[in-house]
C-alpha cells in the first residue's frame, strides 16, 4: 500500500515540476508533458522503473479511456461550432487520418529498407 | 407536511448539486458502456467512450443540468489525466532498447506522420470555411487525450471538442487502418504498429496489440512519440501558420 502511495507522489511531484517549470519559463506546451520527460530522465538515470512505479502507470493507463470522458461530456457545450462545421471537421479527419497513416508506413518501411541494405553493404 | 413529489424534488435537489452524483453516475455509465460494447463484438466505430458520452449527454440534457454543475463532480476523473501523461514515460523507459536500435527512422517518419496528421487537418477544415477554434482544437487530434487536451488549451482551442475529435480520430484510424496495410503491402509488424499508434493513439494501440505483440508495442511507442512531438512543436507551428494561410 506505501508502494501506491509513493508511486502515486513520483508521478503527482513530476507533473508538478512540470507545471510550475511550464509557467515560470512560459514554455508553449502543457505541464504534464514536461513531468512525463523528467520522469524518462529520471529512469534513465536510475537505470530501472521501481515495481510500484510500474504497476501504477500500467494500471492509469490502462483505464486512460474512462478519463476521456468527463472531457468528451463537455462536447454538449459545443453542439453550435459542430453543427456549424460538421462537413469540414469530418472531412479533415478523414482525408488526415489516411494521408498520416501511408505517409509513416511508407517512409519508416523505406527507411527500415534502406538500413538494412547498408548493414548488408558494409 | 411535505408531500411525497416534494421530498424527491428536495432529495434530486440535493444530489443534482452534490459532486458524489455524477461522479458515480459517470462510472456507472461508463462500466456500462464496456459492458454495451463487448456485446456489439468491440467495434472501434462505438467505442465505450463515444457511448459514454452519448449517454450522459442525453441524461444531463434531460435533467436539464449544465455542464459545469456536471465538471463538479466529473473533475476528479479528469484530473487523472495529468499524472496518466506522466506515467507514459514508463513505457516509454520499457520500450528504449527497440528505440534506440531503430531511433533516426522512427523520429524522421514519426515527424513526417505527425506534421501530416496536423497539418492536412487544419489545411483541409480551413479550406473548407471552419472557424478559427474550431481548425485550433483540430490540430492536435492525432495524439493521446491528455496530450492532446493540454496542447488545444495552449492554442486557443476548446479543450472538450478536441477530446471528441480525438476519440472520432482513434475510430476512424482504426476502421482505415486495415485497408491502407493491405493496399500499400505492409509486412512488418513495426511498421503497421507505429503507424496505427502515432496516427489513432491509444485505439490504433489497442488495435496494434491485436496483431502482434511488436505491433503493439511499437504502437505505444509511436503513440507516445506523435504526443511529444505534438506538444513540443505544434505551438510553435501554430505562431507561423497564420502567416502561411496568408490571414
Amino acid at each position: 500500500m506505501s508502494g501506491l502511495i509513493t508511486a502515486i507522489i513520483i508521478l503527482l511531484t513530476c507533473q508538478l515540476a512540470g507545471e510550475v517549470i511550464v509557467l515560470w519559463l512560459d514554455l508553449p506546451f502543457p505541464g504534464p508533458v514536461l513531468g512525463m520527460l523528467i520522469l524518462f530522465g529520471a529512469l534513465l538515470i536510475r537505470g530501472g522503473v521501481p515495481e510500484h512505479l510500474r504497476q501504477t502507470s500500467h494500471t492509469l493507463l490502462g483505464h486512460l479511456a474512462l478519463l476521456f470522458v468527463p472531457a468528451g461530456v463537455g462536447l454538449m457545450v459545443h453542439f453550435g461550432l459542430v453543427a456549424q462545421d460538421w462537413l469540414p471537421i469530418l472531412l479533415g479527419l478523414v482525408v488526415s487520418t489516411t494521408l498520416a497513416l501511408g505517409v509513416t508506413m511508407l517512409l519508416l518501411s523505406r527507411l527500415i529498407w534502406l538500413r538494412s541494405r547498408r548493414a548488408e553493404d558494409g | 407536511m411535505p408531500k411525497m413529489g416534494d421530498e424527491i424534488t428536495d432529495i434530486w435537489a440535493f444530489l443534482a448539486a452534490s459532486p458524489l452524483l455524477w461522479l458515480t453516475m459517470t462510472l456507472v455509465v461508463f462500466q456500462g458502456s464496456l459492458w454495451i460494447n463487448r456485446r456489439l463484438g468491440g467495434s472501434p466505430v462505438l467505442h465505450p467512450v463515444l457511448i459514454s458520452m452519448g449517454i450522459l449527454i442525453t441524461i444531463l440534457l434531460l435533467t436539464d443540468t449544465d455542464y459545469d454543475t456536471y465538471f463538479d463532480g466529473a473533475q476528479f476523473i479528469h484530473f487523472l489525466l495529468g499524472p496518466a501523461t506522466v506515467a507514459l514515460a514508463v513505457p516509454l523507459y520499457e520500450n528504449r532498447q527497440q528505440i534506440r536500435a531503430l531511433l533516426w527512422p522512427l523520429l524522421v517518419s514519426g515527424l513526417a506522420g505527425a506534421a501530416t496528421a496536423a497539418l492536412s487537418a487544419v489545411m483541409i477544415a480551413y479550406l473548407m470555411g471552419a472557424e478559427w477554434v474550431t481548425l485550433m482544437s483540430l490540430a492536435p487530434k492525432s495524439v493521446t487525450s491528455p496530450i492532446a487536451m493540454g496542447v488545444s488549451e495552449k492554442l486557443g482551442g476548446l479543450p472538450s471538442l478536441t477530446a471528441a475529435l480525438v476519440l472520432l480520430t482513434g475510430a476512424i484510424g482504426c476502421i482505415l487502418a486495415p485497408g491502407l496495410i493491405r493496399l500499400l503491402r505492409i509486412r512488418d509488424d513495426r511498421v503497421k504498429g507505429f503507424a496505427m499508434g502515432l496516427s489513432a493513439h491509444g485505439f490504433g494501440t489497442a488495435q496494434a496489440f491485436g496483431i502482434s505483440a511488436t505491433a503493439g508495442a511499437f504502437a505505444g511507442l509511436g503513440l507516445t512519440l506523435a504526443g511529444i512531438m505534438t506538444a513540443f512543436l505544434l505551438p510553435l507551428a501554430v505562431n507561423w501558420l497564420p502567416t502561411l494561410m496568408g490571414g
